[in-house]
């Protein structure tokens, strides 16, 4: 894709102006209640914007765009698990997170154990969560603005890195909240214009487009193999678009577990569950909720058409073509649709995104880094103001500069598995031990590290021993030249010993080596592993906690009981 | 334990009880879409193993989500959209109650915040 004007000037009016907003949010911003929790000043309806903007990443617009344009049904698994997660966390976490804690989740699970262990654990179930998100934000951002603006990739991680980290930097979590908030409106405000304009070409009846996708015997190729060019025709591809495919699950047992890292997984996001902390009250948390999950499933909904409508008027040879792995089909409908300027529009609402969800895990991972780990742990709590602003500030910086490296380290790989890994760590690690810690009188310190540290570990190490790293990213995809590393390597597995330099890994190279993976003992059939590391989590969370009683955390627990219903007693100063 | 103090305890109760139940509610809805997908991919992957043909869609003999309600509605369709539907109700549901009902008892009861 050509860099165009147009997506630079629409990028540039979207940075100039949260500059100005971070400019005006930096005088405001003194204190670390400031800075992690916006002054608790934002109201419920501004803070269900600013949620639905963290939750709305590249990763759904474009991602699921795209999963919906090439295999159109099967997206639909993934909006509604990602919808899902919210009347959970409206249900069982919002208020209590709200009335319990001060600035990271962390705040909620420590209430009534002790402080270090806890801290120390929660501190990397957070960061697990945040590094993995980052990662594949960053190498989408990379990858993205290559492809949008022509940008060499390096200089994009580093572009994205450097806006990202003036935000948080200097904004903290007001400027933070008001860069989602107009992501948020900006996002919404073109998708929905997008998918008005696909509706129009089929009489405002959906049913009609996904009829017209549904159709058989349309071609994307020409006679002579060439692309028939998007717009000029309409595409269809059989009904199976409509129907359950193999592609996005490949087995009953991944749908289950999948199904339950999207729903759970929402409910332990480090930089989703902060955002509790900006609203005044809990029944500002209510609300915020209600009008994130508003947002969000209308999001999906419209996500959907738009899905439908890039695979019908682009066609999915196209969309392949122009690389990225279906995730420029969204781009590419708007210029199908209303041309140049609003394909520059819409490309640089798509950085906008990726911004606006970097600078909200970096304040996330620099709340572990600064109030957990310094303040609580090292410092015992006892830090004076200056220097926790100080911490807060230097972990945002090593955080940005974490996110430019590991971008630039991740060049090139597939990442899209970690969005999948990020939310199976944060249903493992996080999510149990914050549910426990709030209902459960009898859970303990040594309950709740176990639970994170295993919730943590054992999805990494589950997610390495399974499909998505043994079969797509550790061998070589089929059509690729043989190399004597390869040789050398893969001659030894039974069924492999023709495998030979200058030939080309084929099917039957490539059977022969996943049924010999299958085969050893310690390959984990799952892409997903959550159905076992979260229950896993559970279970060891209640099994250490009974085996060894704590009676101070169940002396503590009426406190926690009282204090998530009734919040800080009023006139209390607060920080 | 005095009278405000059992009060405050039955509140609280009140409120998991009803949090638990619309949580188990949207679980319900939500798995019973998730194990529909789960069954039918089941079902494609043995015809796949068999090298059976995957039957067309619209006699829904097997693939039950690929049954066809009109020409471009397909059950699995509709049921993905009722679950987002779905989960806006059981939060309008709640949030109506807790802004109505459970808020003013908590005011009723802030006076033992501390």
């Amino acid at each position: 894709m050509e860099s165009d004007w147009t997506s630079i000037l629409f990028f540039f009016l979207f940075v100039s102006a949260t500059l100005g907003i971070t400019y005006w949010a930096a005088k405001r911003t003194k204190t670390t209640e400031h800075f992690y929790a916006a002054g608790r000043s934002i109201t419920g309806f501004q803070n269900g914007l600013a949620l639905a903007g963290d939750y709305m990443s590249a990763a759904s617009f474009l991602g699921i765009a795209g999963l919906v344009a090439l295999n159109g049904f099967d997206g639909l698994i993934y909006s509604t698990g990602w919808l899902v997660g919210w009347p959970i966390i409206l249900f069982l976490i919002a208020e209590p997170l709200r009335n319990l804690g001060k600035y990271t989740f962390t705040d909620v699970v420590a209430y009534r154990l002790q402080q270090k262990p806890v801290r120390i654990a929660a501190a990397i179930g957070t960061m697990a969560v945040v590094l993995t998100y980052l990662i594949a934000q960053m190498v989408g951002s990379g990858t993205l603005i290559k492809l949008l603006f022509g940008i060499p990739y390096v200089w994009a991680c580093v572009l994205v890195g450097v806006v990202m980290m003036t935000y948080v930097l200097f904004g903290g979590m007001i400027a933070t909240t008001w860069v989602q908030i107009i992501k948020a409106c900006l996002l919404l405000g073109g998708a929905t214009v997008m998918a008005l304009i696909v509706l129009s070409k089929f009489g405002f009846d959906p049913t009609a487009l996904f009829a017209q996708a549904a159709q058989e015997g349309c071609k994307d190729r020409a006679a002579d193999g060439s692309l028939i060019p998007a717009g000029s025709q309409l595409f269809c591809y059989g009904g199976k678009v409509l129907e359950p495919g193999t592609k996005v699950v490949t087995g009953a047992w991944d749908a289950i577990s999948l199904g339950m890292a999207l729903m759970f997984g929402t409910a332990g996001l480090p930089h989703i569950l902060m955002r509790f902390y900006t609203v005044p009250n809990a029944k500002a948390a209510r609300v915020s909720v209600q009008w994130a999950t508003i947002w969000i499933g209308g999001f999906y909904l419209i996500t959907f058409i738009l899905g439908f409508g890039s695979m019908v008027l682009v066609g999915q040879q196209n969309i392949l073509a122009a690389g990225g792995g279906g995730n420029m089909a969204a781009p590419l409908l708007a210029k199908v649709i209303a041309g140049d300027i609003f394909f520059g529009f819409i490309c640089a609402v798509a950085f906008a995104t990726i911004l606006a969800v970097v600078a909200g895990l970096t304040l996330a991972g620099a709340g572990a880094l600064s109030h957990d780990l310094w303040v609580n742990v090292v410092r015992g709590g006892n830090a004076p103001q200056h220097e926790q602003m100080i911490a807060a500030r230097s972990a945002s910086i090593i955080l940005g500069v974490l996110a430019i490296i590991l971008g630039i380290i991740f060049e090139g790989q597939n990442v899209a598995y970690m969005v999948g890994l990020t939310f199976s760590i944060a249903a493992s690690a996080n999510f149990p031990a914050l549910v426990l810690s709030v209902f459960w009188r009898r859970f303990t310190t040594w309950g709740a590290v176990l639970s994170i540290l295993f919730g943590a570990i054992g999805t990494i190490v589950l997610i390495i021993l399974g499909p998505t790293i043994q079969f797509d990213l550790l061998f070589p995809k089929v059509g690729t030249e043989i190399t004597q590393a390869m040789v050398d390597a893969y001659r030894s597995i039974p069924g492999m010993d023709s495998i030979a330099v200058g030939g080309k890994i084929n099917a039957q190279l490539m059977a022969a080596y996943q049924a010999y993976i299958k085969s050893q003992w310690w390959f984990f059939p799952l892409k997903n592993p959550c159905i076992y590391t979260m229950t896993g989590a559970f279970l060891i969370g209640i099994i250490v906690s009974l085996l060894v009683p704590e009676r101070s955390a169940s002396e503590g627990f009426a406190e926690v009981e009282r204090r998530a219903v009734l919040g800080e007693p009023k006139g209390a100063i607060a920080g | 334990m005095d009278k405000h103090e059992q009060r405050l305890h039955a509140v609280a109760a009140r409120r998991w009880k009803i949090a638990f139940i619309l949580s188990a509610i949207m679980l319900v809805a939500y798995y019973g879409f998730i194990l529909l997908v789960a069954a039918d991919v089941g079902v494609i992957q043995n015809l796949l193993k068999a090298g059976t043909a995957i039957p067309a869609a619209g006699l829904g003999d097997q693939i039950t989500l690929g049954i066809r309600l009109g020409d471009g509605l397909s059950v699995g369709i509709l049921l993905g959209a009722m679950v987002i539907v779905f989960a806006w109700v059981l939060t309008t549901i709640y949030v109506n109650w807790a802004n109505k009902v459970y808020d003013r008892e908590i005011e009723d009861l802030s006076h033992l915040a501390r």
